[in-house]
């Protein structure tokens, strides 16, 4: 058991804990703070693939403002305690076998797929192959300009969206 | 020294991808149900990461940027919509939403 | 000594975090200490004076009252929410030094060179960020398990004027990053060495091409770390407490840390990425400049020796005896041969962030409060172009004299 193994169970296992978290939490504001849990132990197994530059985007963007964001909403609408009504009948009886079929289905299939088997390129430690921010911007900035400016539109749409329901909401 | 294979990281995407799934499909909270969907898309992300490193390019990291950015706009746009839900409904349960004209 | 033959790198880690972690909560004691004594002089008035000699025994007194008090625990509250908040603002405050280089020179322990930095990281900046950008955490979940009007209101203003200052904080450091072309710490720092061609006496500081960026970035380092005059959700006068209302005792000193805390991290990273780090304002041939620490504290505990037989009576004079004696010694340690280039880094860096630290204090004591929607327009609508516009001419600059 070398040490990225280990490394690698202890954040998969975070993750996944956090992952049930969310769904047993009683409150919301604990399932958001489960969910920053495993988006910060995604960024630590990205750090391990060797992307930085997008562990780190991750926890400043998503971890950091995304989901500060639903913490923001969470505690305005003062959301309570999640009811715990019955289930209807077709969730309960065809519900979670069908869930538990997608899970393990999905895992076999990936576990046991043709990319699976390939090793992770470059023996040895992440930081000997890790992706420099240099690399990605000229590819960001000059294969995907397109998409990039496609999106930075896409942003303005959605901030003038929000701003057009958020004035909605006070009139 | 070894080095985590690639399935690994696949096997614990698809894990957190159906965990999403099962949130998604349970939960009655609207804004847990959005979040449900953020774990599906960090799965996903976490899926192209592995690969980008996998075939060692970094079109799977740009896919990622591209990913995190919209899911932040949805999330900006999506949380706007639940205030306004919110504040006419006064609840937060999903299953009190089911008219398509209030 | 075989663990330390066969584990290297983790023995010499441990050790440096042990040293940095002792070294940062003594200087989070005595920040409050400098506060203190800075806005009493600011004010015409002597600050802590009597605890110990010259106050200096003040933030031991504060530490033990803060222990003594009673612990509350909120009946309504989210518990776990309650003691975690605190717990997460002060180990987050305290991470990013983690990332700080002191000093170029190579230090050995247990046999082991390795650098005065506890990690090394490529993209130690972007990290830096990552982290504050976690602290928000800290503050909202503060705000709302006290389970209290007044907590979740200053809460989640504190926190929207974080999250608000954030985005400044980060465009205005970007003009520095084009220039130097590198996320790590030590390039930055590497990167401004040497003078100005035509100016030989202006070392080539990146605060003198990025006038602009280091004005928005220190402001929006005041506003990150809530400190005056941007305190609006946290003063004493409004909102009775704001997100710390209902914390007591030992959980409300944590915040008080972690809020000490951030103010030196920001100071570092001012320092490294503008002012130089701990690059030195003389020329580098003057090689006698390595004597300089040794002799300033030797000069200082000269003054302190005048002070003691002067000026104080009975304990205080044997408190400030001892603290003579303690300089003395540091001074004359910092003048031996093999210690001396070593100090020198660590030397400039922090005479560097004692000064952006006193700045910062002395912005607190002369500028009154503001607004709280001037300091969210005042963010969004000036901070934010302002930035903007500091980038967009510096990649103009760039692209203009280095096609």
């Amino acid at each position: 058991m070398s040490i990225p193994f280990i490394m690698f169970f202890v954040f998969a296992l975070v993750a996944v804990g956090a992952a049930i978290m969310l769904i047993l939490a009683r409150e919301p504001i604990h399932s958001a703070l489960s969910l920053v849990l495993v988006m910060v132990a995604l960024a630590a197994l990205y750090l391990m693939l060797g992307a930085e530059f997008i562990s780190a985007v991750q926890v400043i963007v998503y971890a950091g403002a995304v989901m500060v964001l639903f913490v923001f909403v969470i505690m305005l609408l003062n959301a309570g305690v999640e009811e715990r009504t019955n289930f209807s009948h077709m969730a309960k009886y065809a519900g979670l076998p069908l869930a538990i079929f997608l899970l393990f289905g999905l895992a076999h299939w990936m576990a046991h797929s043709a990319i699976g088997a390939t090793v992770a390129n470059g023996a040895g430690a992440p930081s000997q192959a890790a992706v420099s921010t240099r690399e990605l911007s000229t590819m960001l900035f000059q294969k995907y300009l397109f998409p990039f400016e496609a999106t930075s539109i896409l942003i303005l749409i959605a901030i003038l969206g929000a701003l057009v329901l958020a004035k909605k909401g006070t009139e | 020294m070894n080095v985590v294979p690639i399935s690994y990281y696949l096997v614990l995407s698809a894990i957190l991808f159906g965990l999403g799934v099962v949130a998604f499909v349970f939960k009655r909270n609207i804004i847990t149900i959005f979040m449900s969907i953020e774990l599906m898309l960090n799965a996903v992300n976490l899926a192209f990461v592995a690969f980008a490193r996998a075939h060692n390019q970094l079109d799977g990291l740009i896919f990622v940027f591209f990913v995190i950015v919209i899911a932040a706009a949805e999330a900006a746009v999506g949380l706007a919509i639940v205030i306004t839900i919110a504040h006419n409904r006064r609840s937060l349960n999903v299953e009190n939403v089911d008219l398509l004209k209030f | 000594m075989e663990f330390v033959a066969q584990h290297p790198i983790l023995v010499v880690s441990l050790v440096k975090i042990v040293v940095l972690l002792f070294v940062l909560m003594t200087a989070l004691a005595y920040l409050s200490w400098f506060e203190r004594k800075v806005i009493a002089h600011i004010q015409s008035r002597w600050g802590p004076y009597y605890v110990g000699a010259h106050g200096l025994l003040q933030p031991l007194a504060d530490g033990v009252k803060f222990l003594f008090k009673e612990d509350l625990t909120l009946p309504a509250a989210d518990k776990v929410l309650y003691i975690l908040s605190p717990f997460l603002a002060l180990s987050l405050a305290m991470t990013t030094l983690a990332l700080i280089p002191f000093g170029p020179a190579t230090v050995y322990i247990f046999g082991q060179p390795t650098q005065l930095v506890v990690a090394n990281v490529d993209v130690g900046l972007l990290f830096l960020f990552a982290i504050t950008s976690i602290g928000v955490y800290g503050v909202a979940l503060a705000g709302w398990s006290s389970n209290s009007k007044y907590s979740l209101l200053g809460g989640l203003r504190s926190s929207a004027q974080m999250i608000s200052y954030e985005v400044s904080l980060t465009l205005s450091v970007v003009g520095v990053l084009l220039l130097a072309g590198s996320f790590n710490f030590n390039e930055i720092i590497e990167h401004q060495q040497g003078y100005f061609q035509y100016l030989p006496f202006i070392p080539r500081w990146n605060v003198f091409p990025q006038i602009v960026g280091f004005m928005c970035y220190f402001i929006s380092a005041i506003a990150e770390t809530n400190r005056a005059p941007f305190d609006l959700p946290e003063g004493e006068t409004e909102l009775v407490g704001g997100f710390h209302t209902e914390y007591s005792s030992f959980k409300f000193a944590m915040f008080f840390m972690a809020e000490y805390g951030n103010m030196i991290t920001v100071s570092c990273l001012a320092t490294i990425l503008f002012f130089g780090g701990w690059l030195s304002p003389l020329p580098d041939s003057w090689t006698w400049q390595q004597y300089l620490p040794g002799v300033g504290l030797l000069l200082s505990a000269l003054y302190l020796a005048y002070d003691t037989v002067r000026n104080m009576r009975g304990i205080g004079r044997i408190q400030l005896a001892v603290v003579t004696l303690l300089a003395g010694g540091i001074g004359l340690l910092c003048l031996l041969p093999g210690v001396a280039p070593v100090v020198l880094g660590p030397f400039w860096f922090l005479g560097k962030v004692f000064f952006i630290i006193f700045f910062y204090v002395w912005t607190r004591s002369t500028l009154p409060r503001m607004r709280y929607d001037q300091l969210m327009s005042f963010g969004w609508k000036l901070l934010l172009p302002v930035s903007l516009l500091n980038l967009v001419a510096t990649a103009l600059w760039i692209v203009v004299r280095h096609p």
